[in-house]
């Protein structure tokens, strides 16, 4: 019988250590590769040629890593705005997912290479186009993982409330809501990994500044190691976004972390 | 005058005949049990009075009025606690309350002084996987007492615990029913159980479930706490006789 603790803040630090360790050797494995063998920086660029590149051209880095970002956070709101609102109406209209989800099927199984040229020539080289291709990879993952999750609604909590004289919409917003928390936040964590790879792509296809400019103009110019000092930001960006999720997840579902859970 | 009564009430899911020609009726103040094997069709009847089932045949009034599926009479509790594992006890308490439209901080207001009673007390902060199986029984019993609804509808309340934490519930909980008397239903197939809370008991057949029996329970309370009495025994005696030597399908 405990009060809820929080985590002791030591405990995650150490948790990480076997990743950057993993990390960590990865590169040095790389590095040592690279000296040894002696490619040319064109072929393999070192890590450290990689992290020298990104001190070098910060400014560029830094200016081309905001629009990258602007579309990420835009066609993220937006996907989530229609994901959450999508799947209440299915929710309440069996007939309507039934008839829909098909097609949000089939969104998914559209090429992102033959779709994000087709979106820009429609819609041009401004943030529009990034926005919807973001909002069209990483809606699914949500929207599936909302309407899975009203459905694994312990259905003795539902009959109770119903018991209690409760409205569909009391049902949903006490029950159905919250216990699709838990399945909403896998969904997220997969839709934010898909995020920022997504804007880079449509940028990769027109646009006039962002991460993925950097990446086409450096390989036209040979330069691999400007593309990967690219790469390591845009990893970076996705490792924020990431554990921005882990943070807002571990307040929501706050209720799992006491004992007993686990 | 009854104030609940079940007239002729069958029902049948899918291919499966579940209740056969049900007649009861519950008196207000009145401890009523049913008694059955499991399986038999118990918790079914809840769910015809909770309208989680619609009525197939038959007839349920309430206080004399057709049973309709938000008249507010019952308070139910689930055979599982069917505790909100993301509200914090206190949330969960209140659910019944908010539901009707009573505001968070009345229904607060209206639970906190029974904590103590429940042996909640110290623990509205906690969410419910951090409490006791005994716990968490008395946590969805006082979810159901808080509503204040004319008749309680407790489905095996006391069936998920252990035996020295039954036997410390069902003397607990006696003790709350004779100072509350609500007007209780209880479904059970605990047999010493039934005798020792009910002023009557119904006994229900093997699937499909008819009423085979009806005993009242003429004994003095308290009942627990104290050496069984010859008449209780009796009675046990007598529905564990009734049970085992009764017809119909095996399960
Ligand atoms: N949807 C359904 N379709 C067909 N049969 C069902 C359905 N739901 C329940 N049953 C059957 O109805 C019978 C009665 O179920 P019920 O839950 O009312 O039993 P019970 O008396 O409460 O049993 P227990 O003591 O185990 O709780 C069971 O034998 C079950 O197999
Ligand atoms: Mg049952």
């Amino acid at each position: 019988m405990q009060r809820p603790v929080p985590r002791r803040p030591g405990r995650g630090l150490a948790r990480g250590i076997p990743a950057v360790l993993s990390v960590a050797s990865a590169f040095l494995i790389w590095e040592v590769y690279v000296r040894l063998s002696g490619i040319s920086p064109l072929m393999l660029p070192a890590p450290s040629r990689v992290v020298h590149q990104i001190v070098l051209n910060r400014a560029l880095l830094w200016d081309n890593m905001v629009p990258t970002m602007k579309a990420t956070f835009a066609g993220f709101a937006l996907s989530l705005t229609v994901a959450f609102s999508l799947s209440v109406v299915l929710d309440f209209m069996p007939r309507v997912r039934r008839a829909l989800f098909p097609i949000f099927v089939v969104s998914q199984t559209l090429p992102l290479v033959a779709i994000a040229p087709l979106v820009v020539l429609w819609f041009g080289f401004d943030l529009t186009p990034k926005v919807l291709l973001v909002a069209l990879v990483t809606f699914f993952p949500m929207l599936v993982a909302l309407v899975d999750g009203y459905a694994a609604t312990d259905p003795e909590i539902e009959d109770l409330m119903r018991a209690m004289g409760a409205s569909r919409g009391q049902v949903f917003c006490s029950a159905r809501l919250p216990s699709a928390m838990p399945y909403f936040f896998a969904g997220l964590r997969i839709s934010i990994t898909y995020a920022v790879v997504a804007a880079i792509f449509a940028e990769y296809v027109g646009a006039r500044a962002g991460l993925g400019i950097v990446i086409l103009n450096a390989k036209n110019s040979f330069r691999p190691d400007l593309v990967l000092a690219a790469v390591v930001i845009s990893s970076l960006l996705t490792l924020v976004l990431f554990a921005a999720t882990a943070l807002v997840q571990r307040i929501v579902l706050r209720w799992r972390d006491v004992e007993g859970h686990r | 005058m009854s104030l609940l009564q079940l007239q002729n009430v069958s029902v049948a899911l899918g291919e499966t005949r579940v209740l056969d020609d049900i007649n009861l009726h519950v008196v207000e103040g009145e401890f009523v049990s049913i008694l059955g094997p499991s399986g038999a069709g118990k918790s079914t009847i809840f769910r015809l009075l909770t309208a989680a089932l619609p009525l197939q045949s038959g007839q349920i009034t309430c206080a004399g009025e057709p049973l309709c599926a938000r008249n507010g009479s019952f308070a139910f509790m689930p055979q599982r606690d069917a505790l909100m594992p993301w509200r914090r006890i206190i949330d969960n308490l209140t659910l019944g309350l908010e539901v009707q439209g009573v505001t968070r901080k009345a229904a607060r207001a209206q639970v906190l002084p029974l904590l103590a009673d429940f042996g909640l007390e110290g623990f509205e902060q906690h969410y419910p996987a951090q409490l006791s199986g005994g716990m968490r029984q008395r946590a969805a019993l006082l979810r159901t007492v808080v509503q204040g609804r004319p008749v309680q509808l407790l489905d095996e309340p006391f069936g998920a615990l252990d035996a020295l934490t039954r036997t410390q519930m069902q003397t607990w909980f006696e003790a709350r029913w004779q100072t509350a008397r609500w007007t209780s239903v209880l479904v059970t197939h605990d047999v010493r159980e039934a005798v020792a809370l009910s002023d009557r008991i119904y006994v229900l057949s093997r699937r499909p479930a008819r009423v085979i029996a009806e005993i009242t329970v003429p004994i003095p309370r308290p009942r627990l706490g104290r050496p069984p009495c010859a008449a209780a025994h009796a009675i046990e005696a007598r529905l564990l006789e009734t049970l085992l030597h009764q017809t119909g399908e095996t399960p």
